[in-house]
């Protein structure tokens, strides 16, 4: 029988190509439009590190004086010099890294290349295990290495087929800054998404293509990248002493095994803002917060405003074509009143009636699904052309792919059951007799 | 035109008269919650920076290799030097950044040092004699800069200049109603004297989050003098500007090779500064614009395609409307009438959903009001768009011939 719906489906709807053609496309802009804001939604809210995001944390602390203070607001995003340093000289958490951001300019050995820049991180050596960073040669540097401030890097695989044409490069030495540093390691193809570790950067902007130890970049006074944010009378513009500035500057991290370790871990942070208070180096009131990425990334609100309003209106426009192929159906299924009323009188029940106009929907369903997919595709393709750092990351998964289909045809055959439940209501005397 | 009859056949039609109502309110709130958005970012992105943007564009230098401050003042002092030797070259300041730059230093401003609360926040500009000059600043009180007050800023130094320039904007925001000439101000590093005011000038970020200090800025007689990074800012005569930056490249790196300027922002014209800070509310005006195009058209082809069929339905009774009597007019009108019924419901409909839409968006979205112009404007189009698209197939029901009476289907 479903063969047989199926043929006169297809037959009805080429016996009136334009009205087909209208419902196809209807439905195939409808969730073209749809399908490209919701997976660039989709990607921008994705998890950057799913194994780890559960267990990484980011620790904030309130060090500001009392000026300007008001009960209950949220402590600063960042943290200063002296607390990072005491939180990664603590120890409590199972891994921690203190970083902040930089470019240093790259000097190649090659005649022929110009001096450039590159973004550059500047961190403490858990960096590397903690966000499980790939590697293709090599490893991070060590422990010893930041006490040291050892001269080494890590860097990307982008700029190592710059530098050394993609050979593994371990001991080879790149001048950065005018200072030669040893190559411990090539980062395979790394790019979390949302930038999530460093959200001064951009949200969704590249990796760093240089990772050195931070230790090393205040030796050398590397210039740094970022927001940095001052208070009270250490404020200004310190290049050189934003050490002992009062400057939040500064991203800390934690590894915590479990919830019982990080209330463990946010009892502890309580625990030092007390102490430095009593010490005089905090003012205000206890005021910690301890995130996990997924809460840190909500909390910034790091999904464009922009996006989000998109996709409501790629809902909203989705629903236009929907009721418009609805009022065209219902044309269609009752102008055939007459050969329902025939089918009908002839033994045909509501039932087989309605399953047959249904058929014929979600026919339309496919085609406007599959134009639509198309339509999809290249939107998606429109968003990649844009200068936004997001921008390349929209493409379509596999996820978004089944629920591209999902949604066509589930909301052809939705916009299908009005239109047909009413059909099967002609009563077939009165279809026959006005024969 | 009697309207009695058209209710009572529109309510035979109570699925489809429905629908096409629907549809037009769902049309009628997205189009003017769409073109609102659309007036908003085009408003916003028309907003005057004051200065010459034409014959503007600027650079982004930065030294290699450990320079140490005083270094990198008279390397700086040498490349204006000789950026002012370069053909068709009016004027070359220097500053710590240029408006819509996109983001840069912003600092409160406050009247007394024991104040806790800033009065302002506004984008610090650094500035020499020749700054006014060159971005074509209008000085509207006061008196510009001396050569002499110039000085050299490292990391290190305070920012804690005995004079100062500020905008307008800021003038009247500090001192509502009364002169800001004279007047001292504090900074983060201590006071300053107001001895200029120019009228114009726009902040360095045009982001929703420096949007309530837009066009308050405190210009400082000061040079970066710091290895990592000055913007030179370069006036050219009229129409010079495209020679003027090749120029200006090769005299500068001849001069002096080490240096490193970033290949897509070392060296920018203002209007690439300009669409380069306006980019996503352009972008999103144009994917709003399209939508609404888009819907409208879809709108017009359902109802082009419903009322269709309505004619296919009746021909028999237009027929037996025009043997009794009715004219081609009067069929045409009963068609215009009635979907001028249906599109007037939807519409209302369609007003107080886009007014419940708008609403909503505010709370979720940065947005403002609805403005009621936008709905009216907006009925007006989907009336408008109503009668056009019956059009065609009302004049198709009005050629239906008397015969049809006649004829049994």
């Amino acid at each position: 029988m479903f063969t047989y719906y199926l043929e006169l489906a297809l037959r009805s709807l080429r016996r009136n190509k334009v009205l087909t053609g209208l419902m196809v496309v209807a439905i195939a802009l409808g969730i073209g439009a749809c399908m490209t804001t919701l997976t660039v939604l989709h990607v921008l809210s994705g998890d950057p590190i799913p194994a780890k995001s559960a267990r990484l944390f980011y620790p904030q602390l309130d060090p500001q004086d009392m000026d300007g203070y008001r009960e209950g607001e949220e402590p600063p995003e960042q943290v200063t010099w002296i607390d990072g340093q005491n939180l990664l000289k603590a120890r409590r958490a199972q891994r921690q890294a203190l970083m902040t951001g930089g470019a240093v300019p790259v000097q190649p050995a090659q005649a022929d290349v110009e001096p450039f820049f590159s973004d550059a991180r500047y961190t403490t050596a858990d960096f590397f295990p903690m966000f499980e960073v790939p590697f293709l040669y090599g490893q991070g540097w060590s422990g010893g290495d930041d006490d040291a401030k050892a001269r080494v890097a890590v860097i990307t695989r982008k700029l190592n087929d710059k530098l050394f044409g993609g050979k593994d490069s371990r001991g080879q030495i790149v001048r950065l800054k005018d200072t030669a540093f040893r190559v411990v390691g090539v980062l395979d193809d790394w790019r979390p998404n949302p930038h999530f570790y460093d959200l001064n950067m951009g949200n969704y902007s590249e990796s760093e293509e240089v990772f050195l130890p931070l230790s090393t970049s205040r030796d050398l006074v590397l210039p740094r990248n970022g927001s940095t944010n001052c208070w009270g009378r250490g404020g200004g513009n310190d290049g050189d002493q934003v050490e002992n500035a009062t400057c939040v500057w500064m991203q800390f991290w934690v590894e915590l095994a479990s919830p019982a370790d990080a209330a463990a871990y946010k009892t502890f942070l309580e625990n030092y803002s007390r102490e430095q208070k009593a010490l005089g180096r905090f003012e205000r009131p206890v005021n910690v917060r301890l995130r996990n990425v997924m809460q840190w990334l909500d909390q910034e609100k790091v999904v464009p405003s922009d996006v989000r309003l998109q996709s409501w209106l790629a809902i909203g426009f989705l629903i236009v074509c929907l009721v418009n192929t609805v009022g065209l159906m219902l044309a269609k299924f009752l102008r055939r009143a007459g050969e329902l009323g025939v089918r009908r009188a002839l033994g045909a029940s509501k039932r087989e009636i309605f399953k047959q106009l249904l058929i014929e929907a979600g026919v339309v369903g496919l085609a406007g699904g599959v134009c639509g997919l198309l339509l999809a595709f290249i939107g998606l393709w429109l968003v990649r052309q844009q200068p936004a750092d997001y921008a390349s990351l929209a493409r379509l998964d596999l996820v978004m792919l089944g629920a591209t289909f999902a949604l066509a045809v589930g909301s052809s055959i939705a916009a299908g059951l009005l239109p047909a439940w009413r059909a099967c209501q002609v009563a077939p005397a009165l279809q026959l007799k006005s024969q | 035109m009697e309207i009695k009859p058209i209710l009572a056949a529109l309510r035979q039609h109570k699925a489809g008269t429905i629908l096409i109502a629907m549809q037009i309110a769902l049309t009628l709130a997205i189009v003017c919650n769409a073109l609102f958005i659309i007036q908003q970012r085009v408003a916003h992105l028309s907003e005057p920076t004051g200065i010459d943007e034409p014959n503007i564009f600027v650079i982004q230098n930065e030294w290699i290799g450990q320079t140490s401050s005083a270094q990198a003042d008279a390397k700086l002092r040498s490349d204006l030097d000789v950026l002012r030797r370069v053909p068709g070259v009016k004027d070359v300041t220097t500053s710590n950044s240029y408006p819509l730059r996109g983001g840069g230093w912003d600092d409160g401003v406050r009247l007394s040092a024991e104040q806790i609360e800033d009065s302002s926040d506004a984008t610090i500009y650094f500035a020499d004699e020749h700054f006014l000059d060159t971005l074509d600043l209008k000085l509207v009180g006061g008196r510009n800069f001396r050569a002499d007050e110039i000085q050299p800023m490292s990391m290190r130094d305070r920012l804690a200049p005995p004079v100062i320039m500020v905008t307008r904007a800021l003038a009247e925001k500090l001192f509502p109603g009364g002169s800001a000439l004279g007047k001292t101000v504090y900074l983060v590093g201590g006071p300053a004297t107001i001895v200029g005011v120019v009228d114009l000038l726009q902040a360095q970020s045009v982001a929703r989050w420096a949007s309530n200090f837009a066009y308050r800025s405190v210009i400082v007689p000061r040079r970066m003098a710091i290895a990592e990074g000055a913007f030179y800012i370069v006036r050219t005569q009229p129409g010079q500007l495209e020679p003027a930056m090749i120029a200006a490249r090769k005299a500068l790196f001849a001069d002096n090779p080490r240096r490193v300027w970033d290949d897509k922002e070392g060296i920018l014209s203002f209007a690439e500064v300009r669409s380069m800070a306006y980019e996503s509310d352009r972008g999103m005006a144009v994917l709003m614009g399209v939508i609404s195009l888009v819907l409208l058209a879809i709108t017009a082809a359902g109802i082009v395609g419903l009322t269709s069929f309505w004619v296919g339905q009746r021909r028999r009774q237009i027929g037996v409307r025009r043997a009794l009597g009715a004219t081609r007019g009067d069929i045409l009108s009963y068609f215009m009438t009635e979907n001028l019924l249906i599109s007037v419901g939807g519409a209302v409909a369609g007003a107080v959903l886009a007014i419940a839409m708008n609403l909503w968006l505010v709370t979720r979205f940065e947005m403002h009001r609805l403005s009621l112009f936008y709905v009216l404007a907006g009925v007006l189009m989907l009336l408008l768009l109503g009668q056009g698209a019956v059009l065609a197939p009302a004049i198709r029901a009005s050629k239906v011939s008397p015969v049809e009476a006649t004829r049994s289907v």
